[in-house]
Protein backbone atom coordinates (compact mmCIF):
# COMPACT_ATOMS: atom_id res chain seq x y z
CA UNK A 1 0.00 0.00 0.00
CA UNK A 2 1.53 3.16 -1.02
CA UNK A 3 1.86 6.19 1.78
CA UNK A 4 -0.28 9.64 1.34
CA UNK A 5 2.91 11.51 0.19
CA UNK A 6 3.83 8.78 -3.00
CA UNK A 7 -0.12 9.24 -3.82
CA UNK A 8 0.59 12.91 -3.67
CA UNK A 9 4.25 12.41 -5.56
CA UNK A 10 3.07 9.98 -8.53
CA UNK A 11 -0.41 11.79 -8.78
CA UNK A 12 1.93 15.19 -9.49
CA UNK A 13 3.99 13.30 -11.68
CA UNK A 14 0.57 12.16 -14.18
CA UNK A 15 -0.35 15.65 -13.81
CA UNK A 16 2.31 17.36 -14.85
CA UNK A 17 3.04 14.65 -17.56
CA UNK A 18 -1.09 15.17 -18.94
CA UNK A 19 -0.38 18.64 -18.84
CA UNK A 20 2.70 18.69 -20.90
CA UNK A 21 1.45 16.07 -23.85
CA UNK A 22 -1.70 18.05 -24.38
CA UNK A 23 0.58 21.41 -24.60
CA UNK A 24 3.00 19.80 -26.83
CA UNK A 25 0.23 18.28 -29.05
CA UNK A 26 -1.65 22.07 -29.83
CA UNK A 27 2.65 22.98 -30.49
CA UNK A 28 2.84 20.32 -32.64
CA UNK A 29 -1.12 21.37 -34.44
CA UNK A 30 0.39 24.99 -34.83
CA UNK A 31 3.91 23.69 -36.17
CA UNK A 32 1.97 21.49 -38.77
CA UNK A 33 -0.25 24.48 -39.97
CA UNK A 34 2.94 26.67 -40.46
CA UNK A 35 4.57 23.92 -42.31
CA UNK A 36 1.80 23.91 -44.54
CA UNK A 37 1.18 27.30 -45.35
CA UNK A 38 5.43 27.48 -45.62
CA UNK A 39 5.10 24.84 -48.37
CA UNK A 40 2.59 26.78 -50.09
CA UNK A 41 4.68 29.73 -50.39
CA UNK A 42 7.08 27.28 -52.19
CA UNK A 43 4.91 25.97 -54.12
CA UNK A 44 3.36 29.52 -55.40
CA UNK A 45 7.39 30.75 -55.66
CA UNK A 46 8.10 27.46 -58.07
CA UNK A 47 4.56 28.55 -60.52
CA UNK A 48 6.13 32.09 -60.50
CA UNK A 49 9.43 31.17 -61.51
CA UNK A 50 7.89 28.69 -64.08
CA UNK A 51 6.03 31.88 -65.43
CA UNK A 52 2.73 31.30 -64.10
CA UNK A 53 1.04 34.45 -62.91
CA UNK A 54 0.00 34.46 -59.53
CA UNK A 55 -2.02 37.10 -57.61
CA UNK A 56 0.35 38.68 -54.82
CA UNK A 57 -2.59 38.92 -52.21
CA UNK A 58 -2.23 35.35 -52.16
CA UNK A 59 1.64 35.57 -50.23
CA UNK A 60 -0.17 38.54 -48.39
CA UNK A 61 -2.98 36.27 -47.15
CA UNK A 62 -0.37 33.50 -46.18
CA UNK A 63 1.18 35.80 -44.36
CA UNK A 64 -1.43 36.55 -41.99
CA UNK A 65 -2.29 32.97 -41.49
CA UNK A 66 1.40 32.82 -40.27
CA UNK A 67 1.67 35.52 -37.91
CA UNK A 68 -2.13 33.93 -36.85
CA UNK A 69 -0.14 30.70 -35.84
CA UNK A 70 2.69 32.67 -33.92
CA UNK A 71 0.29 34.87 -31.79
CA UNK A 72 -1.05 31.14 -31.04
CA UNK A 73 1.95 29.32 -30.25
CA UNK A 74 2.85 32.28 -28.39
CA UNK A 75 -0.24 32.27 -25.79
CA UNK A 76 0.68 28.00 -25.85
CA UNK A 77 4.18 28.91 -24.61
CA UNK A 78 3.18 31.48 -22.26
CA UNK A 79 0.75 28.98 -20.47
CA UNK A 80 3.30 26.29 -20.50
CA UNK A 81 5.32 28.95 -18.85
CA UNK A 82 2.99 29.77 -16.46
CA UNK A 83 2.32 26.07 -15.54
CA UNK A 84 6.01 24.99 -15.29
CA UNK A 85 6.32 27.78 -12.73
CA UNK A 86 3.82 26.87 -10.33
CA UNK A 87 6.34 24.31 -8.85
CA UNK A 88 8.51 27.27 -7.44
CA UNK A 89 6.60 27.76 -4.29
CA UNK A 90 5.44 25.20 -1.78
CA UNK A 91 2.93 27.66 -0.01
CA UNK A 92 1.85 30.89 -1.51
CA UNK A 93 -0.81 33.44 -1.39
CA UNK A 94 -2.87 32.61 -4.73
CA UNK A 95 -6.34 33.73 -6.27
CA UNK A 96 -8.47 31.00 -6.25
CA UNK A 97 -10.37 32.73 -9.38
CA UNK A 98 -7.17 33.15 -11.30
CA UNK A 99 -6.32 29.09 -11.09
CA UNK A 100 -9.71 28.21 -11.70
CA UNK A 101 -9.24 30.19 -14.92
CA UNK A 102 -6.04 29.00 -15.65
CA UNK A 103 -6.83 25.58 -15.14
CA UNK A 104 -10.49 25.97 -17.73
CA UNK A 105 -7.54 26.80 -20.34
CA UNK A 106 -4.93 23.95 -19.55
CA UNK A 107 -8.42 21.38 -19.59
CA UNK A 108 -9.69 22.94 -22.88
CA UNK A 109 -8.13 20.32 -25.22
CA UNK A 110 -9.03 17.56 -22.50
CA UNK A 111 -12.50 19.06 -22.43
CA UNK A 112 -12.88 19.67 -26.33
CA UNK A 113 -12.02 16.42 -27.09
CA UNK A 114 -14.57 14.76 -25.01
CA UNK A 115 -17.58 17.22 -26.35
CA UNK A 116 -17.64 19.09 -23.40
CA UNK A 117 -18.12 23.14 -22.71
CA UNK A 118 -16.22 24.50 -19.47
CA UNK A 119 -17.77 27.94 -18.50
CA UNK A 120 -16.20 29.28 -15.42
CA UNK A 121 -18.27 31.86 -13.42
CA UNK A 122 -18.12 35.71 -13.53
CA UNK A 123 -15.33 36.96 -11.33
CA UNK A 124 -16.72 38.84 -8.55
CA UNK A 125 -13.54 39.92 -7.33
CA UNK A 126 -10.44 37.95 -6.31
CA UNK A 127 -10.47 34.80 -3.61
CA UNK A 128 -7.51 34.70 -2.13
CA UNK A 129 -5.78 31.95 -0.03
CA UNK A 130 -2.43 30.34 0.74
CA UNK A 131 -1.82 27.19 -0.85
CA UNK A 132 0.59 24.78 -2.48
CA UNK A 133 -0.52 25.84 -6.36
CA UNK A 134 0.99 23.20 -8.34
CA UNK A 135 -0.99 20.65 -6.15
CA UNK A 136 -3.79 22.82 -6.27
CA UNK A 137 -3.81 22.54 -9.96
CA UNK A 138 -3.79 19.00 -9.47
CA UNK A 139 -6.92 18.73 -7.64
CA UNK A 140 -8.92 20.97 -9.74
CA UNK A 141 -7.42 18.86 -12.77
CA UNK A 142 -8.67 15.65 -11.37
CA UNK A 143 -12.17 17.19 -10.45
CA UNK A 144 -12.55 18.61 -13.47
CA UNK A 145 -11.59 14.93 -15.20
CA UNK A 146 -14.04 13.37 -13.38
CA UNK A 147 -16.47 15.34 -13.57
CA UNK A 148 -16.18 15.76 -17.31
CA UNK A 149 -17.56 12.12 -17.36
CA UNK A 150 -20.78 12.93 -14.84
CA UNK A 151 -21.50 15.80 -17.30
CA UNK A 152 -25.67 16.27 -17.88
CA UNK A 153 -26.92 16.23 -21.56
CA UNK A 154 -25.96 19.80 -21.98
CA UNK A 155 -22.40 18.94 -21.64
CA UNK A 156 -21.22 22.37 -19.75
CA UNK A 157 -19.68 22.13 -16.59
CA UNK A 158 -20.02 25.10 -14.56
CA UNK A 159 -17.10 26.22 -12.44
CA UNK A 160 -18.29 28.50 -9.61
CA UNK A 161 -15.11 30.10 -7.37
CA UNK A 162 -16.58 32.19 -5.01
CA UNK A 163 -15.86 33.16 -0.90
CA UNK A 164 -18.79 32.87 1.49
CA UNK A 165 -19.06 32.78 5.40
CA UNK A 166 -15.56 33.42 5.77
CA UNK A 167 -14.60 30.22 3.73
CA UNK A 168 -13.60 29.69 -0.30
CA UNK A 169 -15.51 27.57 -2.06
CA UNK A 170 -15.21 25.73 -6.00
CA UNK A 171 -18.24 24.65 -6.76
CA UNK A 172 -18.19 22.03 -10.06
CA UNK A 173 -22.40 22.49 -11.42
CA UNK A 174 -24.44 20.37 -13.68
CA UNK A 175 -23.55 17.17 -13.00
CA UNK A 176 -26.40 14.50 -13.15
CA UNK A 177 -24.34 11.83 -13.61
CA UNK A 178 -23.53 11.55 -10.16
CA UNK A 179 -26.54 10.28 -9.02
CA UNK A 180 -25.43 6.65 -10.75
CA UNK A 181 -21.97 5.99 -8.65
CA UNK A 182 -20.79 4.72 -5.58
CA UNK A 183 -20.01 6.40 -2.56
CA UNK A 184 -16.58 5.49 -2.71
CA UNK A 185 -15.94 6.07 -6.54
CA UNK A 186 -15.10 9.70 -5.58
CA UNK A 187 -12.88 11.15 -3.75
CA UNK A 188 -10.45 8.36 -4.39
CA UNK A 189 -7.15 8.16 -2.91
CA UNK A 190 -5.59 10.40 -5.02
CA UNK A 191 -7.97 13.34 -4.36
CA UNK A 192 -8.27 12.60 -0.14
CA UNK A 193 -4.41 12.71 -0.12
CA UNK A 194 -4.34 15.75 -2.05
CA UNK A 195 -7.25 17.53 -0.20
CA UNK A 196 -5.18 16.62 3.12
CA UNK A 197 -1.89 18.58 1.45
CA UNK A 198 -4.12 20.81 0.43
CA UNK A 199 -6.13 21.58 3.81
CA UNK A 200 -9.09 21.21 1.91
CA UNK A 201 -12.71 19.50 2.37
CA UNK A 202 -14.67 17.61 -0.50
CA UNK A 203 -18.69 17.03 -1.15
CA UNK A 204 -20.66 15.09 -3.56
CA UNK A 205 -23.51 16.81 -3.49
CA UNK A 206 -25.61 13.84 -5.64
CA UNK A 207 -28.85 15.76 -5.65
CA UNK A 208 -27.49 19.24 -6.69
CA UNK A 209 -25.20 17.56 -9.34
CA UNK A 210 -22.16 19.52 -7.63
CA UNK A 211 -18.96 18.58 -6.71
CA UNK A 212 -17.75 21.05 -3.81
CA UNK A 213 -14.24 22.02 -2.85
CA UNK A 214 -14.01 24.39 0.55
CA UNK A 215 -11.19 25.82 2.20
CA UNK A 216 -12.30 27.53 5.61
CA UNK A 217 -11.19 30.50 6.90
CA UNK A 218 -10.09 31.71 4.28
CA UNK B 1 -8.42 10.11 -63.59
CA UNK B 2 -6.96 11.46 -60.25
CA UNK B 3 -6.91 10.31 -57.17
CA UNK B 4 -9.28 10.94 -54.82
CA UNK B 5 -8.01 11.83 -51.15
CA UNK B 6 -9.76 13.15 -48.21
CA UNK B 7 -7.85 15.28 -45.35
CA UNK B 8 -9.65 14.73 -41.91
CA UNK B 9 -8.52 17.22 -39.12
CA UNK B 10 -10.14 19.43 -36.52
CA UNK B 11 -7.27 22.04 -37.37
CA UNK B 12 -9.23 23.92 -40.16
CA UNK B 13 -6.37 25.87 -41.67
CA UNK B 14 -4.79 23.31 -41.52
CA UNK B 15 -6.43 20.86 -44.04
CA UNK B 16 -7.04 24.16 -45.88
CA UNK B 17 -3.57 24.42 -46.29
CA UNK B 18 -2.73 20.55 -47.27
CA UNK B 19 -5.71 20.38 -49.59
CA UNK B 20 -4.39 23.78 -51.47
CA UNK B 21 -0.76 21.76 -51.53
CA UNK B 22 -1.87 18.55 -52.78
CA UNK B 23 -4.67 20.23 -55.25
CA UNK B 24 -1.59 22.04 -56.90
CA UNK B 25 -0.48 18.55 -57.29
CA UNK B 26 -3.48 17.57 -59.43
CA UNK B 27 -5.11 15.15 -56.46
CA UNK B 28 -9.05 15.66 -56.17
CA UNK B 29 -8.98 16.55 -52.75
CA UNK B 30 -12.13 16.73 -50.38
CA UNK B 31 -11.47 18.20 -46.21
CA UNK B 32 -13.57 17.45 -43.58
CA UNK B 33 -12.71 18.57 -40.01
CA UNK B 34 -14.60 15.86 -37.73
CA UNK B 35 -14.90 12.26 -37.79
CA UNK B 36 -18.69 12.19 -38.17
CA UNK B 37 -18.71 14.24 -41.23
CA UNK B 38 -15.61 12.01 -42.89
CA UNK B 39 -17.67 9.34 -42.78
CA UNK B 40 -20.44 10.59 -44.20
CA UNK B 41 -18.13 11.85 -46.92
CA UNK B 42 -16.41 8.54 -47.45
CA UNK B 43 -20.14 6.87 -47.50
CA UNK B 44 -21.09 9.42 -50.66
CA UNK B 45 -18.01 9.65 -52.45
CA UNK B 46 -15.21 7.00 -53.56
CA UNK B 47 -12.36 8.39 -52.15
CA UNK B 48 -9.14 6.09 -52.67
CA UNK B 49 -7.62 7.32 -49.80
CA UNK B 50 -8.25 9.14 -46.41
CA UNK B 51 -5.57 10.92 -44.38
CA UNK B 52 -6.69 10.74 -40.98
CA UNK B 53 -5.89 12.76 -37.47
CA UNK B 54 -6.26 10.74 -34.72
CA UNK B 55 -6.98 12.93 -32.04
CA UNK B 56 -10.42 14.82 -32.97
CA UNK B 57 -13.01 15.41 -30.43
CA UNK B 58 -16.46 14.01 -31.04
CA UNK B 59 -15.58 10.32 -33.05
CA UNK B 60 -12.01 10.03 -32.56
CA UNK B 61 -9.62 9.19 -35.62
CA UNK B 62 -9.42 5.55 -34.49
CA UNK B 63 -12.98 5.29 -34.14
CA UNK B 64 -13.32 7.04 -37.75
CA UNK B 65 -10.48 4.59 -38.91
CA UNK B 66 -12.88 1.39 -37.82
CA UNK B 67 -16.66 2.95 -39.30
CA UNK B 68 -14.52 3.94 -42.70
CA UNK B 69 -13.28 -0.44 -42.72
CA UNK B 70 -16.88 -0.69 -42.04
CA UNK B 71 -18.44 0.79 -45.09
CA UNK B 72 -15.26 1.00 -47.69
CA UNK B 73 -12.92 -1.60 -47.08
CA UNK B 74 -10.81 -0.97 -49.85
CA UNK B 75 -10.26 3.05 -48.82
CA UNK B 76 -7.05 3.13 -47.56
CA UNK B 77 -6.31 4.93 -44.19
CA UNK B 78 -2.84 7.17 -43.35
CA UNK B 79 -3.23 8.23 -40.00
CA UNK B 80 -2.10 11.40 -38.89
CA UNK B 81 -0.46 11.90 -35.30
CA UNK B 82 0.87 15.07 -33.24
CA UNK B 83 2.27 12.78 -30.49
CA UNK B 84 5.92 12.30 -30.31
CA UNK B 85 5.53 8.56 -29.71
CA UNK B 86 4.13 5.95 -32.49
CA UNK B 87 2.15 3.75 -30.50
CA UNK B 88 -1.08 5.43 -31.71
CA UNK B 89 -0.02 5.28 -35.44
CA UNK B 90 0.90 1.67 -34.72
CA UNK B 91 -2.76 0.92 -33.36
CA UNK B 92 -4.47 2.30 -36.23
CA UNK B 93 -2.16 -0.12 -38.44
CA UNK B 94 -3.49 -2.52 -36.49
CA UNK B 95 -7.45 -1.67 -37.58
CA UNK B 96 -6.16 -1.98 -40.86
CA UNK B 97 -4.71 1.76 -41.78
CA UNK B 98 -1.89 1.14 -44.55
CA UNK B 99 0.82 3.57 -42.45
CA UNK B 100 1.40 6.71 -40.54
CA UNK B 101 2.66 10.24 -40.64
CA UNK B 102 4.22 12.96 -37.64
CA UNK B 103 3.12 16.44 -37.80
CA UNK B 104 4.36 18.38 -38.81
CA UNK B 105 4.66 16.00 -42.13
CA UNK B 106 7.10 16.19 -45.13
CA UNK B 107 5.03 16.84 -47.93
CA UNK B 108 7.13 14.42 -50.75
CA UNK B 109 6.59 11.58 -47.97
CA UNK B 110 3.09 12.45 -47.95
CA UNK B 111 2.67 12.38 -51.54
CA UNK B 112 4.72 9.01 -52.16
CA UNK B 113 2.22 7.48 -48.84
CA UNK B 114 -0.59 8.85 -50.89
CA UNK B 115 0.64 7.31 -54.22
CA UNK B 116 1.34 3.56 -52.80
CA UNK B 117 -2.33 3.82 -51.07
CA UNK B 118 -3.58 4.83 -54.17
CA UNK B 119 -1.40 1.77 -55.86
CA UNK B 120 -3.02 -0.49 -53.54
CA UNK B 121 -6.62 0.20 -53.64
CA UNK B 122 -5.73 -0.28 -57.47
CA UNK B 123 -4.65 -4.15 -57.27
CA UNK B 124 -7.32 -4.85 -54.52
CA UNK B 125 -9.78 -3.36 -56.77
CA UNK B 126 -7.98 -5.14 -59.94
CA UNK B 127 -8.03 -8.67 -58.41
CA UNK B 128 -11.64 -8.36 -57.05
CA UNK B 129 -12.58 -8.23 -61.10
CA UNK B 130 -10.50 -10.84 -61.98
CA UNK B 131 -12.06 -13.10 -59.39
CA UNK B 132 -15.15 -12.25 -60.57
CA UNK B 133 -14.49 -12.69 -64.11
CA UNK B 134 -12.97 -16.07 -63.25
CA UNK B 135 -15.98 -16.78 -61.32
CA UNK B 136 -18.40 -15.72 -64.49
CA UNK B 137 -15.93 -17.79 -66.75
CA UNK B 138 -16.42 -20.87 -64.88
CA UNK B 139 -19.77 -20.81 -64.00
CA UNK B 140 -21.99 -18.59 -66.44
CA UNK B 141 -24.75 -18.26 -64.73
CA UNK B 142 -23.10 -16.99 -61.61
CA UNK B 143 -23.53 -13.35 -63.50
CA UNK B 144 -27.46 -13.89 -62.73
CA UNK B 145 -26.28 -13.95 -58.91
CA UNK B 146 -24.32 -10.57 -59.12
CA UNK B 147 -25.26 -7.95 -57.04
Amino acid sequence: MSSKSDIIGETGLQFFGKVSASISHEIKNVLAIMNENAGLLEDYTHMLENGKPINTELFKTLAGKVLKQIQRADGIVKRLNRFAHSVDNFAMSVDLVEIVTFMVELSHRSASSRGVSLEPSASTGPVKITTNPFFLQSLIWLCLDFAMDMVDNGKTIGIITEEKERCAWIRFTHLKGLTGISIDEFPSEREKALLSLLKADLTVDVNAGEIVITWPEA
Amino acid sequence: MKTRVLLVDDEKEFVESLSERLTLRDYDVGISTSGEDALEKVKGYNYDVVILDVLMPGLSGIETLREIKKVKPLTEVIMLTGNATVETGIEGMKLGALDYLMKPCNTEELVDKIDMAQQRKYEHEERIREAKVQRIIASPRSVLRED
